[in-house]
């Protein structure tokens, strides 16, 4: 599946409803560790059919990063059943990010 | 299984330039390209003394031009980090996950990481409000107070680019000095939102659980503890060489692979070492794509001797 591109509109209806767990990236253009991560959730969606995937940029979506206390870019939310249930920040390997998902699937 | 002639460990200016140059030569390296694609130049953001870009170069935009340069030579670069290599018979062993790759020769290209205080609460407040990577995170810090503790280079260009953001950045320095070059020093010194404080350690992050709401300080001349309110802990107190993967199999000396003078060799024959894993003392983007040119061209005479 396709990485959702959150906003403000969509997140409550795309995140907080979603009835699969929903990994969430808040990144920005300009920063390079973000850059190494994007494809990783790419492939990761394409991969996995049992979690959805998000990414909010926070140059555009201030408020959304501001409500979510994100101090620090890539930082990743995974929500489940609405409820933030894991949070964590900086690039990491594809194979370690997706065995921190599978946790909570 | 296929033996390559050439396996390259690390994607930095040292990892890429070894690339470029020995897939010119027709060896055909592979490059694993290692946790940190691209190396540390990923963090940055503009760099102005790259020579060849009059008006500076994005540095994530810089890792991808070199990547793309090696490419067009047949380097087959590979976004996975090595799990463990085995130098002790030949063909070396390199092995990533349940894969073996097996070649007659290694540049090792790996760099260096940043260095963290080990400090209480440092851990637990990463990603909220504790950072090593101003041109990431400095975006956050509109109008607050932010504190960085260092004293290089970095240290004081972490603290010059925050001034865009914070309203105040206090800068910790263990020792009576600054170490960083001096245009840096002067630049940092004539920001009015910058404070040095000398003799000054920090001992604890402190926090609400959300994120972080102060420092636990001690004054190292008098002993003298108190705490302080900030926003944010930048941490920039240098950068240690990444030897896990050569650890007891190649000599290291402060941490860092030893190559002999003058050349990119490493205490085993046919393993050659570029860029930040053994330099401790220059540490630029272009002394590592030189080192990296190095190698390229001395493990090409070496594997030419060979045959």
């Amino acid at each position: 599946m396709s990485v959702l591109h959150l906003t403000k509109e969509s997140f409550d209806q795309s995140v907080l409803h979603a009835e699969k767990p929903v990994l969430v990236d808040f990144w920005a253009p300009w920063c390079g560790p973000c850059q190494m991560m994007s494809p990783v959730i790419d492939g990761l969606a394409e991969e996995m059919e049992t979690a959805v995937f998000g990414k909010v940029n926070v140059d555009e979506e201030q408020v959304l990063a501001q409500e979510h206390n994100i101090l620090s870019i890539p930082t990743f939310l995974i929500y489940k059943h609405g409820q933030v249930v894991d949070q964590f920040s900086g690039a990491m390997k594809k194979e370690d990010l997706q065995s921190r998902l599978e946790k909570h699937l | 299984m296929e033996t390559r002639r050439l396996i390259i460990i690390g994607s930095g200016p040292a990892g890429y330039t070894a690339a470029i140059y020995a897939a010119r030569a027709g060896l055909k390296p592979l490059v694993f390209a290692g946790p940190q694609k691209g190396g540390q130049l990923m963090w940055t953001t503009e760099v102005e003394n790259f020579p060849g870009f009059p008006d500076g170069v994005m540095g994530p935009e810089l890792m991808d031009r070199c990547r793309k340069q090696a490419e067009r030579f047949e380097a087959e670069v590979v976004d996975t980090s090595v799990d463990h290599i085995d130098l002790s018979h030949k063909p070396f062993v390199v092995k990533v996950g349940d894969q073996e790759h097996h070649a007659d020769s290694l540049i090792i290209a790996t760099g260096a990481s940043a260095k963290w205080l080990g400090i209480p609460g440092e851990e637990e407040y990463k990603g909220r409000g504790v950072s090593a990577c101003a041109t990431c995170d400095g975006f956050f810090f509109r109008g607050k107070n932010v504190v960085v503790v260092g004293a290089g280079d970095a240290a004081l260009e972490e603290a010059t680019f925050l001034t865009k953001f914070a309203n105040k950045i206090t800068v910790f320095v263990r020792s009576g000095e600054m170490r960083g070059s001096k245009p840096l020093q002067d630049r940092a010194k004539e920001e009015d939102k910058i404070h040095i404080i000398y003799f000054t350690e920090v001992k604890e992050v402190l926090g609400d659980g959300q994120k972080v709401t102060g420092l636990k300080i001690i004054n190292n001349q008098t002993g003298e503890e108190s705490e302080i309110a900030t926003d944010g802990l930048f941490v920039t107190i240098g950068h240690k060489p990444n030897t896990e993967l050569v650890e007891g199999k190649l000599d290291l000396t402060k941490g860092y692979l030893v190559t002999e003078p003058g050349s990119s060799k490493t205490s085993v024959e046919g393993v050659f070492a570029a860029g930040d894993v053994a330099d401790w003392k220059y540490r630029q983007a272009i002394t590592a794509a030189g080192s990296g040119c190095m190698a390229a061209l001395d493990c090409q005479r070496w594997l030419s001797e060979k045959e």
